[in-house]
């Protein structure tokens, strides 16, 4: 069956991972690996992986795009870089997934919202963040039951999974995943907590999820309806759990969930690699498909430069 | 009568105030801005150089996970700034929760001073904080927190990190009233040696094991110039060290700190033991804290998950402390006592509707 050609942008753990989800799939084929530094682990490994590298950043894969049909790309730079990649990789006419906080495009989380990103031909959508995956589903869960005031979520992740653009950028991660369980989690305002945790061995990725409704929570309607989201992530996360509640004291409806991951670039303590990654790839499949169906085709798109 | 340790005689410390933002975990966050600006003026006037203020996790702190104080942020900095004659008001940012836009509106409220506090092996994910308050002119320390779980030459190597991203001051955060003197004595002597001279150690702690005084003078012995501490210990856990004590025992032993001891006594005596909700001292839960190395503020969310979930506090924080979990992990309070109230047959699962 063909598959659609991939690129890589990042040679960091997401990259890194990214290139096992979409060896996995039926649909979506990886074929190149971009990074900065010819010495980087990420590319030697890509290249084991039999990925076409290049050291020299974006400008390095562009030559190759069309000679070798990319037509999706992901980014796992950061969210200085971004724009810029997006720009010269829509302008050849193709596809962006941006796992980077940049957020220039819409924010997709694929159980809410994919269906409505490829009905509109996105040519950049942004996977928001690895906290945003695994919580905005649960937010929606109960603000689609009824009213959500505020939402607020807590993520720990082990320190040996948390790399060091994200440690440099704490804040963007704030801003993207707080912004975000408003405009996807359907909650009034909302509130993006972060800790990292180094104890050993890693503590698995552990998301804490309260949400105020402006009523008295309807108990068993909201319980049914977490309970079916939880069963939707599963689809692409398998180690997506519900470990407590929902918790109900007054209005607070509180959700405590672990995310495993599938450990294929770092073990399954580092679920929020894979909730990320997998849902990129969850994404990036669905665009996949409706190419290869000839129900959409990509078109190269001038974007104006941020 | 005449001190016992002479060696410390002339030395100039500095006393940091942390009733007023540590104190308000022990208060459930709910000093007024007209508490806070009484008790402000009487620090100011007792000569205290660095007062901190606002919600006990700091700028970015209102939230379900830590609590919701009656005003915001900025109303206890911008009210209490405008009191103050003398002294520093302080703020405290967690990256992670606090960030860069909030430290700005409390630096454009008058604060001039910030802890930017990590977790003791996590300090590379503070150099964007710690870059921002110094291009803000901020009086600029790397706080880092829950030190019991980290060596000597691993504390040393964060703050050294911290200090290559423009940190002043280096502290050792005691954060669960765990460590002992000599844990202490270790840990200071190694970051003198590793940082540059021009940068300033100092010490906060929290008094779970009644060690407030003697690590901050450990601290001290081994070059440490300022200390954290609370009128009458008010403070997380079973307290900071007590500042009016402490001030006391610095007198007595010759050490410099310009703060008027009989004007802290009597802030201790007539305003703050007063207004505590319960007696900040070591009970059985605080002192649970400092044998198990649990974080101080955890204190009184696992109170509250005991009345709610029916398992004793004591079983709630040593599990906590056994499961390592750190500072902000405030929700896995709540979720550790739901676990065991299940396996005691308490609590069921949740069930499709």
């Amino acid at each position: 069956m063909k598959k659609i050609k991939c690129a890589l942008i990042g040679s960091g753990n997401i990259g890194t991972d990214l290139i096992y989800k979409l060896k996995r799939s039926t649909v979506l084929e990886p074929v190149w690996m971009v990074g900065i530094d010819p010495a980087s682990e990420g590319l030697a490994r890509a290249r084991d992986m039999g990925l076409k590298t290049t050291a020299e950043g974006v400008d390095g894969l562009l030559p190759h795009v069309l000679e070798d049909g990319i037509q999706i790309a992901f980014d796992a730079t950061s969210a200085y870089v971004h724009a810029e990649n997006s720009r010269k990789l829509n302008e050849l006419g193709v596809l962006m997934i941006d796992l980077t906080p940049a957020a220039i495009g819409p924010l997709c989380v694929p159980p809410v919202n994919l269906r409505e990103h490829a009905d509109k031909l996105e040519m950049n959508v942004n996977m928001i963040s690895c906290a945003g995956q695994a919580t905005i589903p649960m937010v929606y869960a109960v603000s689609s039951v009824q009213p959500v005031a505020y939402g607020e979520i807590v993520a720990s992740l082990a320190s040996k999974s948390v790399g060091p653009g994200t440690r440099a950028n704490l804040d963007e991660f704030t801003y993207t995943t707080s912004d975000a369980l408003v405009r996807v989690g359907g909650a009034r305002k909302g509130k993006a907590l972060a800790i990292i945790n180094p104890a050993e061995p890693p503590l698995i990725m552990r998301n804490t999820v309260s949400c105020l409704t402006d009523d008295e929570p309807d108990q068993k309607k909201i319980t049914a309806s977490v309970l079916a989201m939880i069963k939707e992530v599963q689809k692409y996360v398998p180690g997506y759990r519900l470990v407590n509640g929902p918790d109900y004291d007054g209005k607070r409806v509180t959700i405590f969930l672990e995310v495993g991951g599938l450990g294929d670039y770092l073990p399954t303590y580092a679920g929020n690699l894979d909730i990320m990654t997998a849902a990129a790839a969850r994404t990036a499949e669905m665009f996949a498909e409706e190419i290869l169906a000839g129900k959409i085709q990509l078109k190269p798109t001038a974007v104006e430069a941020a | 009568m005449s001190a016992a340790n002479t060696k410390l005689k002339g030395r100039k410390i500095i006393l940091h105030d942390m009733s007023l933002r540590d104190g308000m975990h022990a208060k459930k966050e709910q000093i007024s801005v007209d508490q806070m600006v009484k008790i402000a003026t009487a620090l100011d006037e007792a000569g205290v150089p660095i007062i901190q203020v606002t919600h006990g996790a700091g700028v970015g702190g209102n939230s379900l996970q830590h609590g919701f104080a009656p005003h915001s942020n900025e109303e206890y900095i911008g009210a209490v700034a405008a009191k103050m004659k003398q002294a520093k008001v302080s703020v405290l940012l967690v990256p992670g929760l606090g960030t860069m836009r909030e430290v700005q509106s409390a630096y454009d409220h008058g604060a001039r001073s910030v802890h930017v506090a990590t977790h003791c092996t996590e300090a590379d994910t503070s150099p964007q904080h710690i870059a921002y308050c110094r291009k803000l002119g901020m009086d600029t320390t790397g706080f880092l927190m829950m030190a019991h779980l980290n060596t000597p030459e691993g504390l040393a190597q964060q703050g050294k990190l911290m200090e290559s991203y423009g940190a002043q001051i280096i502290y050792i955060t005691d954060s669960a009233g765990y460590m002992l003197p000599e844990d202490v004595r270790e840990a200071i002597a190694r970051l003198r040696e590793t940082l540059k001279p021009e940068t300033e150690i100092g010490f906060h702690g929290h008094n779970n094991l009644g060690m407030g005084i003697a690590n901050s003078l450990a601290a001290i012995e081994e070059g440490a110039s300022r200390i954290d501490a609370s009128v009458a210990g008010l403070g997380a856990g079973a307290g900071n060290t007590p500042l009016e004590v402490f001030a006391a025992v610095c007198e007595r032993m010759g050490m410099v700190t310009g703060v008027d001891l009989f004007k802290l006594m009597d802030l201790a005596e007539e305003q703050i033991v007063p207004m505590m909700d319960h007696m900040v001292r070591i009970d059985r839960d605080s002192l649970t804290l400092g044998f198990a190395g649990v974080y101080s503020t955890f204190l009184l969310h696992a109170k509250r998950a005991a009345q709610r979930f029916g398992v004793p506090a004591r079983d709630i924080l040593v599990e906590l402390g056994r499961k390592k979990m750190i500072s902000g992990q405030e929700d896995m309070i709540i979720d550790t006592a739901m676990t065991m109230a299940k396996q005691r047959g308490l609590l069921t699962e949740a069930a499709v509707g």
